[in-house]
């Protein structure tokens, strides 16, 4: 049940975990502590091989760890009934794993009738999910996995890991067998889920981008799971800890950094601005004033139409329906700077409108706006990773400075 | 849905105050769903044709034995509704015999395909190997010689021999599945139990269903040979057109084998259609 902060979530906390397989001298993954706070989204990445699968199967007991703990929500679950466990453990997998002999609907009510719901408030629930994750309930719930795209099998995916409500959900690169653009919707259709429901979210993905994009924190993970980096995207892309996170990293951090930041966050300019129903002459009032060289056209619903260039509706003989130029390109005020980046820099004008959740009106950012909020966010990244770097550098002083006192 | 740069540009929509419920809807889906299927599932060709085909047969067979030319000894062969008696006794060996295969080997696949069992699988299908390579006549001499005379042999025989189809499509039917939604299924909480009950058994119904069809017309084709210990069934009018040396009751024997292993192989090939779980269907 959400608290007062809206989380949902339980806190993970992984203590001196190991896997060690019978048969190979070096472990799997060897000694990873861990704390993930509630209500957080954790990225475990790293290359192939290098245990953060394995890692993530151990915080639910796929793969039992030869030692060390597990606790969630500070209960130990290293020893507890390992089935139990796991229904209380969303848990979503690459190419969605929906049984194909099993309708949508019954795939997404398969943990609910377990942990023994009754029959109306499951089906609510799977009508529920559905909508939660952006489809149809009445069109999707009698449909068979084979009988979905790509897309939608993952969204079922994610709705069957919800379904019952789990305080922690374990993705395991949940994305990776999907297309680039579909790949794209369905991470901002997790960021949104995750602003509505704040559990705590551990996802894997070898996809630096992704981590990036989605996660809170991101743990860097080398070779038997060893933890590089666990830290915040920004201070990752700005301070990386040591060669192999910054080799990870890799080239273009100042344009992943645009990923970082949604446009509602930015300075928006205003454009004068008409609706089509607008008497035309209102329309010249406008453009009539001399400073105004272009105005946006509003349609009924209140979203961008047209763009209207002063003359325009001279040549168009006075026909709102001819004049201008249709807006073939907007962003949303949730679309990241890198979204918006583009958009401006394939638009002939230079300019893009920003609309709502609803595709309403907002504002318009330009290549002025947008250069100016990345300086100030590197700027600030800069002055963050300073300050970090002096407060590790205080901490092993003090640290030196105690055990001379030690040693005196 | 955040970005669309590559929206196409919109119609006209103060011009067509129509379209706009077009464009909302288009907007509010990004995957274009696939038309629903069909609900029908078993084509009516598949219902008509052998049916029809077997049903011609055996009038043809009747209509000629009627008017054959019968001596007493054939006519001997037939009296008493033995042609009947013979025929209850083939479907009773095939069915009972087809029972057992199927309580020992879908159980035992199931056994071998278990984490701890595994190792001795290898073993089991070597068995079931030796007992289908075995030829059926052999078998049934040494069977008879050990049990006695009677059907209990017949059956043990037949048992043997159609273990094998079972039992390898079970196993091949529950290792072909996709061991990530075996994961799948651990990994949202079923007990081991729920995996094999809910997902394994029915994703492997398809092959498993394909080894009962091969296991069944092949006890229609050994239940001719169970009259050589006794067990009865329609060998014994084959059988005694052989000694006699009566052609038609040789030719009726046969002719009614044939027809059950075919109503059989049909029957079993309308049940696959019909209980292969829904969703798997191509």
């Amino acid at each position: 049940m959400p608290d007062s902060n809206g989380v949902s979530g339980a806190n993970i906390r992984l203590e001196n975990l190991t896997k060690r397989y019978p048969g190979s001298a070096a472990p799997a993954v060897d000694n990873v502590s861990m704390d993930i706070k509630a209500g957080e989204l954790i990225v475990f990445v790293g290359p192939s091989g290098c245990g953060k699968s394995t890692t993530l199967k151990m915080i639910n007991r796929l793969i039992e760890p030869t030692s060390g703990k597990i606790l969630i929500n500070d209960e130990d679950v290293t020893n507890i009934d390992p089935v139990g466990l796991r229904r209380k453990v969303g848990y979503a997998i690459q190419s969605s794993g929906l049984f194909p002999h099993m309708t949508v609907a019954q795939n997404i009510s398969l943990v609910p009738k377990m942990i023994g719901w009754s029959k109306g408030r499951v089906d609510a629930r799977v009508a529920e999910m559905l909508d939660l994750v952006g489809l149809d309930p009445t069109e999707f719930r009698g449909r068979y996995p084979r009988q979905l795209s790509g897309g939608q099998q993952q969204r079922v995916g994610v709705a069957r890991a919800l379904a019952a409500d789990p305080p922690v959900l374990l993705m395991d690169e949940p994305f990776g067998a999907v297309d680039p653009i579909t790949r794209d919707h369905l991470q901002d259709e997790l960021i949104r889920l995750q602003h509505e429901l704040h559990k705590t979210i551990v996802f894997v993905t070898h996809d630096f981008d992704e981590a990036i994009k989605l996660g809170d924190r991101i743990a860097v993970l080398r070779e038997r799971s060893h933890i590089a980096q666990f830290d915040t995207p920004e201070a990752i892309l700005t301070n990386p800890a040591d060669d192999f996170v910054s080799g990870f990293v890799g080239a273009g951090a100042a344009l992943k950094r645009l990923n970082l930041t949604r446009v509602r966050d930015v300075p928006v300019v205003e454009v004068p601005t008409a609706g089509v129903d607008d008497p035309l002459q209102s329309i010249f009032d406008i453009m009539g004033s001399g400073s105004v060289t272009e105005l946006l056209l509003l349609d009924r619903h209140n979203r961008p139409y047209k763009w209207l260039r002063r003359g325009d509706l001279m040549r168009a003989k006075g026909s709102l329906a001819r004049a201008g130029t249709l807006v073939s390109h907007h962003v949303t005020d949730d679309s990241t700077l890198r979204d918006a980046l583009e958009a401006v820099l394939t638009d002939s004008a230079g300019r893009v409108a920003v609309t709502g959740k609803k595709g309403e009106y907002l504002g318009v950012v330009d290549m002025e706006t947008l250069m100016n909020s990345v300086q100030e966010l590197l700027q600030a990244d800069r002055l963050d990773a300073i300050e970090h770097r002096a407060e590790l550098a205080d901490a092993a002083g003090g640290q030196v400075h105690r055990e001379q006192e030690g040693a005196s | 849905m955040s970005a669309e740069p590559g929206k196409p540009p919109a119609p006209d929509i103060r011009d067509e105050p129509e379209l706009i419920d077009v464009l909302e809807e288009e907007a509010g889906q990004d995957e274009i769903p696939p038309p629903p299927k069909p609900a029908r599932r078993v084509p009516w060709t598949k219902l008509v044709i052998t049916p029809a085909v077997l049903i011609a047969g055996l009038i043809l067979t009747w209509l000629w034995f009627t008017n054959a030319d019968l001596d007493s000894v054939a006519r001997n062969s037939t009296a008493n509704g033995n042609v009947w008696v013979r025929l209850r006794e083939h479907i009773e060996l095939t069915a009972i015999s087809t029972f057992f295969v199927l309580i020992i080997a879908i159980p035992l696949g199931i056994l071998l395909t278990r984490a701890r069992m595994r190792k001795a699988a290898p073993f089991a299908m070597a068995l079931a190997n030796i007992g289908q390579a075995t030829p059926a006549i052999g078998l049934l001499a040494l069977l008879v010689i050990w049990l006695g005379i009677g059907k209990k042999a017949a059956l043990i025989g037949m048992v043997i021999y159609a273990v094998l189809p079972v039992l390898a499509n079970t196993i091949a039917g529950l290792r072909n599945i996709d061991p990530t939604l075996i994961e799948a299924a651990r990994g949202i909480g079923m007990s081991p139990m729920g995996v094999l009950r809910k997902v394994e058994l029915p994703l492997a119904v398809p092959l498993i269903l394909a080894g009962v069809r091969t296991a069944l017309v092949l006890n229609v084709g050994t239940a001719t040979l169970a009259y050589f210990g006794g067990g009865g069934g329609l060998g014994d009018l084959i059988a005694s057109g052989i000694t006699n040396q009566r052609m038609p009751i040789l030719v009726l024997g046969s002719i009614l084998t044939v027809a059950l292993a075919l109503l059989v192989d049909w029957l079993a090939s309308v049940a696959e259609l019909l209980l292969r779980p829904r969703g798997l269907e191509a």
